[in-house]
């Protein structure tokens, strides 16, 4: 009994461990310290506790043990509906809204580190009980990096260039370099804009990358991330500078236009980077033969 | 859930009324453009849409 007492919390450790690392709460204020941050650590625990349990069943053996599994994994399905009702609850007092890509994204995420944290307990248990517990630190360990590493995701960094661009007027249209973006009534509003408006470029490196930013979720997740870190100058009933992404319709770039509160060039251009692509909206006509043969 | 009026011309204000025609939204006339400019915001703040151009003497207020 002993021997799976240690299994079951080498498994339940690693889990555990694994939720711990992987829940994040950054510049996207999700989830909110300290409740919304409980909420999954707990889920977490529970999640590397049936993940732990699954390897003594089998070995004890209690075959039928194993099958509650199943019903418990379904609960975890729970956690994207819970995420997704709450993100789209908050939208609606939002100036700048996240989109619903973004919140399917971010609730996808949400459960699948669940699952990876009951994969992982799985996995160290087992290594556990076949090993002993010194391979099973070692499995734990491997497998919380795989699992961090593996489940990165892409960033617009690594499908497009950001490239500094001149923001200009023609008569009423704002323009950036040679995108439209929105007609612009007030003078007072254009020398505002003149002032202190940036334009950046987004510029595809492929096909699949094109495909990407041509989506209007992965857009609004760019502006989303982009004014959560450097502000906007929008306010309700004043939504004349908002900040907006179009594209070039012939050459698939996006121009990209923001009135920010801390106007710093460079830091916009790595945070863009920095946004994550959303999963639903990845563009993928390279993978496929027509695509191929279209791109040529 | 509430709903909203978006993509919708609220207000016109114009200096020339030959430019406008037909009904369905508010026309206000304005003197030159200084108080074109004034009433354009001015309505643009209060009923929380945008001001835009059609560079011919007329703005509009729309909602998106």
């Amino acid at each position: 009994m002993d021997k799976y007492g240690e299994v079951i919390f080498m498994g339940v450790l690693a889990g555990f461990l694994s939720r711990l690392l992987t829940l994040r709460s950054d510049y996207r204020h999700y989830p909110a310290f300290p409740h919304g941050y409980f909420t999954h650590l707990a889920l977490g625990f529970i999640a590397s506790c049936l993940g732990a349990v699954a390897v003594p069943a089998i070995a004890k053996p209690d075959y039928t043990a194993v099958t509650f599994l199943v019903l418990a994994a379904q609960q975890f399905r729970e956690i994207r509906n819970m995420e997704r009702e709450t993100m789209t609850r908050l939208e609606e007092t939002k100036l700048v809204r996240r989109g619903t890509d973004y919140i399917e994204g971010i609730a996808r995420v949400f459960e699948a580190r669940n699952y990876l944290a009951i994969l992982t307990a799985l996995i160290t248990s087992g290594a556990a009980h076949l090993l002993g517990w010194q391979y099973a630190i070692l499995t734990g360990i491997v497998s919380i990096y795989l699992s961090i590493r593996l489940m990165r995701g892409a960033y617009i960094g690594d499908i497009a260039e950001v490239e500094d661009a001149d923001l200009h007027f023609e008569g009423s249209l704002l323009m950036v370099e040679d995108v439209v973006i929105m007609n612009v009534g007030l003078p007072d509003t254009r020398q505002k804009i003149l002032e202190e408006g940036i334009g950046v470029l987004i510029k595809p490196k492929d096909d699949n990358a094109r495909l990407t930013l041509h989506n209007p979720g992965q857009r609004m997740a760019i502006i989303h991330d982009v004014v959560s870190i450097l502000g906007t100058k929008v306010d309700i009933n004043e939504t004349e500078v908002i900040p907006m992404a179009r594209k070039h319709v012939d050459k698939g770039y996006l121009a990209f236009f923001v009135l920010p509160n801390e106007p710093d060039r460079e830091i916009l251009k790595q945070v863009i980077r920095n946004v994550p692509l959303i999963e639903t909206a990845q563009g993928t006509a390279l993978k496929s033969f027509y695509g191929r043969k279209a791109a040529d | 859930m509430d709903t909203k009026i978006a993509e919708y011309i609220l207000a016109i204000v114009t200096r020339d009324l030959t430019k406008v025609a037909g009904g369905g939204c508010p026309v206000f006339l304005a003197e030159d453009e200084k108080e074109q400019e004034k009433m354009a915001l001015l309505l643009a703040r209060v009923l929380g849409g945008v001001v835009h151009d059609l560079e011919n003497g007329v703005y509009f207020i729309c909602k998106h």
